[in-house]
């Protein structure tokens, strides 16, 4: 079975490889045979990619410790949820995943576009298949999944498996990598429609309207990924922290900036025909950044707390994606003229004016946070002295840019297309103004004086004005015409044009995460070692620690402090910190217990016993003052996100502003 | 023109905004990667540097005072010790343990421990193993592998 996985992956290598060739061929010669034949290798390459992920996943289910992998990865005592995300537990499996994935995209790819866009789907194969080639190549030469321990023939045998990674096992972990994946590798496909419509000089804006939809699921599944991830961190590592600016978070992050960046700018390529070539950046950008974050996590170049192996993946990556930058710079500069834009900036009081600013903040910070995940790799180079730079670095740049792209939310939304007029400012934001200024001077009033809180918390309400405001007045009129109720109204609203109210509660999503993360400047801790049976106190809650209890089974033992808390003098319950050490791997663990509120979050780690005292124990208390609305926002953008993908009721036109005299549009040869 | 002038001068103040603030936080949080051994002939003009040192956990030297945590890390080659204390706020991650590969940041003080203001451990290469060494950790003494 083991050999048949392998001359799997091996097959299917090759048949990538086909598929690209024959691809390239065939679009370059024009001959209909070898695209068709390209087209079936890429079902054959997911079909022999599927099988080979079986194989491996099965192996792990029926804990075939034969296999290396498995033996690595799996212990029978773990539940079975585990033993299948042990398929993306280690760095061979994961990369089988990836690999999996892009051959399931492509497959749709081809499936979908199976009748249409006849001149651009050859290159979007060969890009896609190129891409295949390389993961699977590493899937076959570098990370084999399927290497096999000599057992059962007299040499050796395997017991038991060593387990997966004890902070792996937690629910939102099995599903992190998997959502984070399908966002890094979804971003293959619109690039690969750019690439071929650069490629053929395809008139029209026919990749993007194509791939809007690609773009925004992939978007979706990329914030998923990082927000689970940023759920895990503080659920699970203990630190009482979402995100610390660490290699690998940096590296899920990258692609989602410019991803952002692209949805925003590609509006502006299909209302007016400008930033063309800008666009074309901005989503080779994501492609790379994409392939890039799976570099950084999978090749331990940059040191990092969540220690994935170093390995001699790095030169494969770096040799990759030289190439395929190379060939995308001498393609866009060649095809300058193709991107011209057709429509100029008139004033800076102006929608346009604004994208070009959110595109401006974004990739400053994209440029930032790579420029800080990279320094000590820079440094090296130049100075020959690893010098790193910490999270006040990150924070010093990007809360100011944040703050930023949270004011644009909420004018670009607002303010008209080509010019503006003060007077027109004026009337359409002086609510929000009002609402905003209401917002801090209660604020103040109650004692806030952190500075970036009062900004950030203004802001969040001025935000959320605008969007109140715009499905008021939307729904308002509806309802007057119509006689709708209120909320039908708002529904009907919605429902007529998606992609824009859709895009609104979106933005209403992320000024919620903002209020969330704005939380953190109040953030309280203490570390107190308590006697069994006394107590300690923070913020408004009083903790007695009862007792230490312990116990175990067949996966870990575990010991457990029992806290009665209470709030303001009054017992509102018990919380059950824990630690853990899982029998396989003797790795210890720490389980958090957290009461969430909306308000604020209590938090407790138990740290360990007392070594100078067998009595006491070491106990982390920390509150976290609106922590919730982070995970509440998520959910609401998330939705907001879906909403953008039904299709509106009403099909809008948009009409192309066309500024005569400077570029005469083709007339679009029928498809 | 005009037009492009004014977005000019807005692009460039919010740049040079960003770098300046980019530069200054540079400035506040960069570490030097040191080892033990480059840390201890440190000069006495650089004792103020933040400092990133990497070493093994000596195995039975982690002891908690309070709060705080002292222990000691070496260098596998060239064996100089270094003792570490931690204060910190954040609790020590799970990884750390006898043995692990700890990563401090913090500065040596003028008596020669090292005030740690965060850790980073790695567990001893039971997971993962680097480049180099071959295979992963044999499972158990005597297994053999092939592959395929």
């Amino acid at each position: 079975m083991e050999t048949l996985g392998a001359f799997s992956l091996l097959l299917a290598l090759c048949l990538a490889a086909y598929a690209f060739l024959a691809s390239s061929i065939g679009g370059w010669k024009d001959k209909p045979f070898l695209l068709e034949s390209a087209r079936r290798a890429v079902y054959g390459v997911f079909l022999l990619l599927t099988a080979a992920s079986a194989i491996l996943v099965y192996a792990l289910m029926t804990s075939d410790f034969r296999f290396a992998y498995v033996a690595e990865r799996s212990n029978r005592a773990m539940p079975a949820v585990y033993k299948f995300a042990a398929w993306w537990g280690g760095q061979e499996g994961s990369l089988l995943l990836w690999s999996w994935m892009l051959s399931l995209y492509s497959a749709i790819v081809v499936w979908t576009n199976r009748a249409k866009h006849r001149n651009l789907m050859p290159w979007v194969i060969a890009v896609l298949t190129f891409t295949q080639t390389f993961f699977c190549l590493l899937n076959v030469f570098v990370e084999p999944p399927f290497q096999m321990l000599a057992v059962g023939r007299g040499i050796t045998s395997v017991a038991d498996g060593n387990g997966l990674n004890p902070l792996l096992q937690y629910w939102l972990m099995a599903i992190h990598p998997p959502a984070l994946y399908l966002g890094f590798v979804g971003f293959v496909v619109p690039f690969a429609f750019a690439f071929a419509s650069l490629l053929k000089r395809e008139p029209g804006e026919a990749w993007i309207a194509t791939t809007r939809r690609w773009s925004l699921v992939t978007w979706g599944f990329l914030s998923i990924g990082i927000m689970l991830g940023q759920g895990w961190a503080y659920a699970v590592l203990g630190w009482g922290g979402y995100w610390g600016w660490d290699p690998v978070e940096n590296a899920s992050l990258l692609p989602w900036i410019t991803g952002t960046a692209f949805l925003h700018s590609v509006m502006m390529q299909e209302k007016k025909g400008m930033m063309k070539v800008w666009n074309m950046v901005l989503i080779s950008a994501t492609y790379f950044l994409c392939i890039f974050g799976t570099f950084l996590t999978r090749s331990g170049i940059v040191s990092s707390v969540h220690a994935f192996a170093q390995s001699s993946l790095g030169s494969w990556f770096v040799g990759f994606l030289a190439i395929s930058i190379s060939i995308t710079v001498f393609l866009i500069l060649r095809r300058l003229d193709y991107l011209k834009s057709e429509a100029h900036l008139e004033s800076v009081l102006s929608r346009e004016s604004s994208f070009l600013f959110n595109n401006l903040l974004l990739l400053a910070s994209c440029f930032a946070v790579l420029w800080g995940t990279l320094f000590p790799v820079i440094t090296e180079a130049l100075m020959g002295e690893k010098i790193t730079v910490g999270a006040p670095f990150f924070n010093k740049v990007n809360i100011p840019i944040g703050l930023a792209l949270l004011l644009l939310t909420g004018v670009g939304p607002l303010i008209a297309w080509r010019r503006s007029s003060w007077e027109s400012l004026k009337r359409a934001f002086r609510w929000p103004v009002l609402v905003m200024g209401l917002t801090m001077a209660v604020l103040i009033a109650f004692g806030v004086r952190h500075f970036y809180a009062l900004i950030s918390l203004g802001l969040c309400a001025f935000v959320a004005a605008t969007v109140v405001m715009e499905f008021y007045k939307g729904a308002r009129s509806i309802a007057a015409r119509s006689q709708m109720n209120f909320v039908r109204a708002m529904v009907e609203l919605t429902h007529r044009n998606t992609r824009r109210y859709g895009g609104y509660l979106v933005h209403m999503g992320i000024v919620l995460m903002f209020i969330g993360y704005t939380g953190s400047a109040f953030n309280k801790d203490t570390t107190e070692e308590v006697k069994i049976g006394s107590h300690f106190r923070i913020g408004a809650y009083e903790l007695h620690v009862k007792e230490v209890t312990d116990g175990s089974n067949p996966n870990y033992s575990w010991q457990r402090a029992v806290i009665a808390v209470h709030r303001h003098g009054e017992y509102v319950g018990d919380l059950k910190p824990e630690r853990r050490v899982y029998a396989a791997s003797q790795q210890p663990t720490s389980e958090v217990a957290i009461r969430r509120r909306l308000n604020e979050d209590l938090y407790l780690n138990f740290a360990s016993m007392s070594q100078s005292d067998p009595e006491a124990a070491i106990i982390q208390a920390y509150v976290f003052p609106l922590v919730s609305w982070i995970w509440i926002g998520f959910y609401v953008l998330l939705f907001g996100t879906i909403v953008c993908l039904i299709p509106s009721k009403v099909k809008y036109a948009y009409p192309k502003t066309q500024v005569v005299g400077v570029y005469e549009r083709q007339p679009e040869p029928a498809q | 023109m005009k037009t492009y002038l004014r977005f000019g001068i807005l692009v460039a103040a919010v740049l040079g905004t960003l770098a300046w603030l980019a530069a200054s936080g540079i400035r506040e949080s960069k570490t030097y990667y040191k080892t033990i051994s480059e840390l201890k002939s440190m000069p006495q003009s650089e004792a103020g540097k933040r400092v990133r040192v990497t070493g093994d956990v000596v195995a039975g030297s982690i002891r908690r005072e309070g709060t705080a945590v002292h222990f000691q890390i070496c260098e596998k080659e060239r064996g100089a010790t270094l003792n570490v204390v931690y204060t910190g706020k954040d609790p020590l991650p799970d990884t750390f343990r006898d043995e692990a590969q700890a990563m401090a940041d913090g500065k040596l003080a003028p008596d020669g421990t090292f005030h740690a203001s965060s850790i980073a451990a790695k567990c001893p290469s039971k997971y993962e193993a680097a480049p180099g060494k071959a295979a992963p950790q044999p499972l158990n003494p005597g297994t053999a592998r092939s592959s395929l």
